[in-house]
């Protein structure tokens, strides 16, 4: 994607414009007596779609975090063209399609955020430490992290999911995912199948995918990571993850943690064979 | 208590053969190991929420459907330790208990340790008919007091349930609010008294 810098600009007005209402919106409504109504929430999302065509404002990210990539950055002054995503040097088109994986370099199994990171570390020499401090950005504090992963999430568009599941280290790493997937504990004795093992369920208005059920695996991991419009940010999936982690009471997982990954490599596992079509646009 | 001494409990009180095979303990160790490597504590949400009480570790161990015998165990243990209310008054004010059932609030690790922990009844079941906003992960509740009546026995049941639903069901979903001190005596009593109180909008 390489859309020349004064178009972007004049989208990016008009994305950020429309998106501030949106989230505006859902706010108010939500702080109200009651929430906004199922069809009220789906109204101002199709009202927002409709604004921008068929623009995603995960586009701005992607094209920021194309910058970022090709950009000297860092201690050492390094872009990221040197960074192996999995299949080879600087390539970035199809590599997050199979990912999560067993990098020998790093010696562990990496889910493209995982990945970014080491990269950034052992190329640029940032500190692990000063990457873990803010991935998750916000309004006035936006986040390299996030549009890194938007820009090498969008090059994979179109390529079926295929995490490897070769080596035992990658094998580990699902049954891993699994068994945390149903792993009940804290105050209110929830796992992540309390709420995403039966069908068409809700929580208030919000519905919740069966994640034991491969057709829902596949529309929601396709469809990560994502804009979302109530909080008018891009999201990667550890985000995700660590909101869901969030909801249910517990601790807070660390970032790039064994535990994330191994969540993101069981959903990806199960996911093998969609076409990767995110990032989509979330409530 | 320890993955072992359940598998002990079943095993040795039960004489059942603990089905399904070892290898689930091991995948259990595993996570727990990893979970307690990987998470921080944060706010109210400490690390302490990964040490798991029985009932946890029987379901978790059992994929949520222990042996009857376990089953039965250790719901007459969870039903021994309810706490019912001073005087048998189990009812509230229902305003009170509407609030309660409307807030999702409290225990995660962005609500502060001053945060008021609600009831999240609406998260997941469907209360007063005005309330379109309701989740669907438990059975409706709808005109709960109007159909059910109020006798003694409903008011108990109803009041175990809502302190703690693993009494009567070993692994539901349905979170311990009495039993985990998330909600009080008091808070409890409110929302008994939406559910019953003949002039809650749950019975109108
Ligand atoms: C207390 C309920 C709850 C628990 C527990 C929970 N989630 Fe979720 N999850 C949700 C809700 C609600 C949504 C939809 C969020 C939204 O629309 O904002 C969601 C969304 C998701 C999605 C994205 C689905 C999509 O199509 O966009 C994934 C993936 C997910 N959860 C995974 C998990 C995992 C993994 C765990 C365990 C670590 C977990 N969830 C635990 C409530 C929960």
């Amino acid at each position: 994607m390489k859309p020349s810098s004064r178009k972007t600009g004049r989208r990016a007005q008009k994305l950020l414009r429309a998106g501030a209402a949106v989230a505006a919106a859902l706010a108010v409504a939500g702080a109200g007596a009651g929430q906004p109504t199922a069809a009220e929430t789906q109204a101002e999302i199709e009202r927002y779609r409709a604004m921008l065509a068929e623009d995603n404002p995960a586009e701005l990210y992607a094209a920021r975090g194309e910058e970022l990539w090709n950009t000297p950055r860092g201690p050492k002054q390094a872009a990221l063209a040197g960074c192996d995503l999995g299949l080879g040097p600087g390539v970035v088109a199809g590599a997050y399609a199979q990912t999560p994986r067993w990098f020998a370099d790093a010696g562990r199994v990496m889910d493209i955020e995982a990945r970014l990171a080491w990269c950034m570390e052992t190329l640029q020499g940032f500190s692990a430490a000063d990457i873990a401090a803010r991935p998750f950005g916000s309004e006035d504090h936006k986040s390299d992290m996030e549009a890194l992963v938007a820009y090498v999430v969008t090059a994979s568009r179109g390529y079926p999911i295929a995490p490897s599941q070769k080596l035992p280290q990658e094998r580990a790493a699902y049954a891993l995912g699994k068994s945390l997937f149903a792993l009940r504990a804290g105050p209110y004795d929830f796992s992540c199948q309390t709420c995403h093992s039966q069908d068409g369920k809700r929580i208030r208005l919000q519905e919740l995918p069966n994640l034991t059920r491969r057709e829902d695996v596949r529309r929601a991991y396709t469809g990560w990571p994502a804009y979302r419009v109530s909080q008018g940010e891009f999201r990667t999936m550890q985000w995700r993850i660590n909101d869901c982690f969030r909801q249910q009471r517990f601790p807070q997982p660390k970032y790039l943690s064994e535990t994330v990954n191994a969540l993101i490599t069981y959903l990806a596992v199960e996911a093998t064979g969609a076409t990767y079509n995110g990032p989509a646009m979330k409530r | 208590m320890s993955i072992r001494i359940s598998v002990a409990i079943c095993a040795l009180l039960l004489g059942l053969p603990c089905a399904p095979a070892l290898a689930d303990d091991a995948a259990l160790r595993t996570a727990l190991e990893a979970a307690r490597r990987d998470f921080e504590a944060r706010g109210p949400a400490g690390l302490d929420r990964l040490d798991l009480d029985a009932v946890q570790t029987v379901c978790n161990r059992w994929a949520n459907n222990p042996p009857s015998e376990l089953q039965s165990l250790l719901q007459a243990e969870q039903l021994a330790a309810v706490k019912y209310p001073e005087g048998g008054n189990y009812l509230g004010d229902w305003k009170k208990g509407e609030a309660l059932a409307q807030s999702g609030r409290g225990l995660t690790w962005s609500d502060g340790a001053k945060v008021a922990t609600g009831g999240n009844c609406y998260n997941c079941h469907e209360l007063a008919s005005t309330e379109l906003a309701y989740g669907t992960l438990g059975p409706s509740l709808a005109r709960y007091g109007q159909r059910r009546g109020r006798s003694p026995d409903l008011l108990r049941y109803t009041w175990a349930k809502i302190y703690n639903a693993k009494a009567s069901s070993l692994c539901s979903n349905m979170p311990r609010f009495g039993h985990s001190g998330a909600l009080g005596e008091a808070q409890i009593r409110h929302i008994m008294a939406y559910l019953f109180d003949p002039q809650s909008p749950v019975n109108r």
